[in-house]
């Protein structure tokens, strides 16, 4: 995918975010760090573009709820941003890649810390498969089929598959 | 990093990732349900043979924000009343499962002993040792000045008092100036530790030549018990020349902060009205030092953290552009 293929995308999916949803109303995008903070404020953009809406845009960061402490290296990113009470709020949680799942997982445990949401809905640029967890994206860019060694790169220029070099 | 037993065992980089993940921890204790998992499982036990309030209290709290399971040694009322020796005792501690000590003790060093005592899989947080170092309140000093003016680089900051039997005086002038702050002590010479070679810091006796000087004015607690041992004529005395009073206040720059490690004896170190003043982020330290504490056992016990320190076994992929 390149830029405007990515573009194109985040514009369908907004799109559709607002047709599933019958419009904007108490929805709140939350990107998660580091990869979906880029989108979500890209998302938000194109919500208000068509909709002439502004919806509200928060950052989270999972790295403390995550089920691998202590197996592989778990840092926080960046500081978690939540500006909104998601008490009763239509949440649509955005990232680049869903892989595992477990990085979702981690998410909907970090937002109850903020409230109790009426729902929680996954947008991804692109759903690479290998799931581990029963997850499934609402809204997706593309699925790309992937060995689990590969490494996908999302950026606004465009999507990049790669494997891990071994030095 | 496996155990934190002194700043001077640090790294500018050591001390500057802490500080980032403090921001972390931070913004879990501004959220409306304050705890996270991270360290459910594990178990922290608090032995303290030296009287703490805030320390522990600070501690505990930082643990159970991280879902820790804590447990207290109270050395009052238990075997050590009974003549077990510290090596017995930790090893007893150690047998039943933990996996980190925080220890405070009134003898310089102990932490470091009882780390060679224990097996790999235990960490040791020094919460004071005797007048050597309390790292973790540095850690939170260094974190509330940086959060207040950014950076502690070229900052003059002030350490006014009993410099001589201060633990906090010791880690907090290393912290300072491996941030690249100049540190300036200020206190009559009875105070004053008899050596100071070695140590980065300037020396004055006159804390009202120093004061206009100063970004910090950090207070150190006068303590009773050192009238006893005359090394101050008089709680007055010490007042009149090194108090921080309103009217000294007026001396400091407008930006200047005021500091105290608590607790506070009002009107002898520090004015009841100082203490209140907005520029005095002595209760920021407070809140400051649970979301310290906080990342300091997220690094020692979120074990594989301290990897991410060393970058060379990452490798970087070779991306090629999807088609489609």
């Amino acid at each position: 995918m390149d830029a405007d293929d990515v573009r194109r995308a985040i514009w369908r999916m907004a799109h559709e975010i607002i047709e599933r949803n019958h419009g904007l109303d108490g929805i709140v995008l939350v990107g998660l760090q580091t990869g979906g903070v880029g989108l979500a404020d890209a998302f938000a953009d194109a919500l208000a573009e068509i909709d002439g809406t502004t919806s509200p845009v928060g950052t989270l960061d999972v790295a403390m709820f995550r089920d691998d402490i202590g197996i592989r290296p778990v840092l926080p990113e960046a500081v978690t941003d939540i500006p909104v009470d998601l008490d009763g709020a239509m949440v649509v949680l955005v990232d680049d890649v869903l892989f595992t799942g477990r990085t979702i997982r981690a998410a909907l445990d970090a937002l109850n810390s903020y409230g109790r949401p009426r729902s929680v809905q996954l947008a991804v640029m692109i759903d690479r498969g290998h799931r581990e967890l029963p997850i499934r994206p609402d809204y997706v860019g593309k699925n790309l089929p992937t060995r689990r060694d590969e490494m996908v790169n999302v950026s606004p220029q465009g999507v990049d598959l790669g494997e891990l070099v071994k030095s | 990093m496996k155990h934190l037993l002194s700043i001077a065992e640090l790294t500018r980089a050591d001390i500057e990732q802490v500080h980032k993940l403090t921001d972390s921890f931070a913004e879990v204790s501004r959220r409306s349900i304050p705890k996270v998992p991270a360290l459910r499982g594990k178990n922290v036990v608090w032995l303290f043979y030296e009287d703490s309030t805030r320390t522990r209290l600070s501690f505990e709290q930082a643990a159970k924000r991280l879902s820790a399971d804590t447990m207290t040694f109270s050395v009052g009322s238990s075997s050590v009343k009974k003549g077990e020796s510290l090596r017995d005792t930790v090893l007893t501690i150690e047998a039943m499962g933990v996996d980190a000590i925080v220890v405070r003790h009134a003898s310089a060093g102990v932490p470091w002993q009882i780390a060679t005592w224990l097996d790999d899989r235990v960490s040791v947080v020094n919460a004071g040792d005797g007048w050597h170092e309390h790292p973790t309140q540095a850690l939170l000093d260094s974190y509330t000045i940086r959060e207040e003016r950014g950076s502690l680089d070229g900052m003059h900051i002030g350490i006014v008092g009993d410099i001589k039997h201060s633990r906090v005086a010791r880690s907090d002038v290393l912290a300072y100036t491996m941030l690249g702050a100049q540190v300036t002590l200020i206190a009559p010479p009875t105070l004053l530790p008899p050596s100071l070679e070695g140590w980065p810091v300037q020396v004055s006796h006159d804390l009202d030549a120093v004061l206009p000087t100063l970004d910090v004015a950090y207070l150190l607690r006068m303590q009773q018990e050192r009238m006893t041992e005359y090394l101050v004529p008089s709680l007055r005395e010490y007042t009149a020349r090194y108090g921080l009073t309103l009217r000294r206040v007026d001396a400091l720059r407008d930006d200047a902060l005021v500091m105290h490690p608590g607790p506070m004896n009002r009107g002898v170190e520090i004015s009841a009205e100082v203490a209140d003043l907005p520029r005095s982020v002595i209760i920021d330290q407070v809140r400051n030092g649970v979301a310290t504490r906080m990342a300091v056992l997220y690094l020692l016990l979120g074990q594989g953290a301290d990897r991410v320190l060393d970058s060379d076994d990452i490798t970087v992929p070779e991306l090629q552009e999807v088609v489609g």
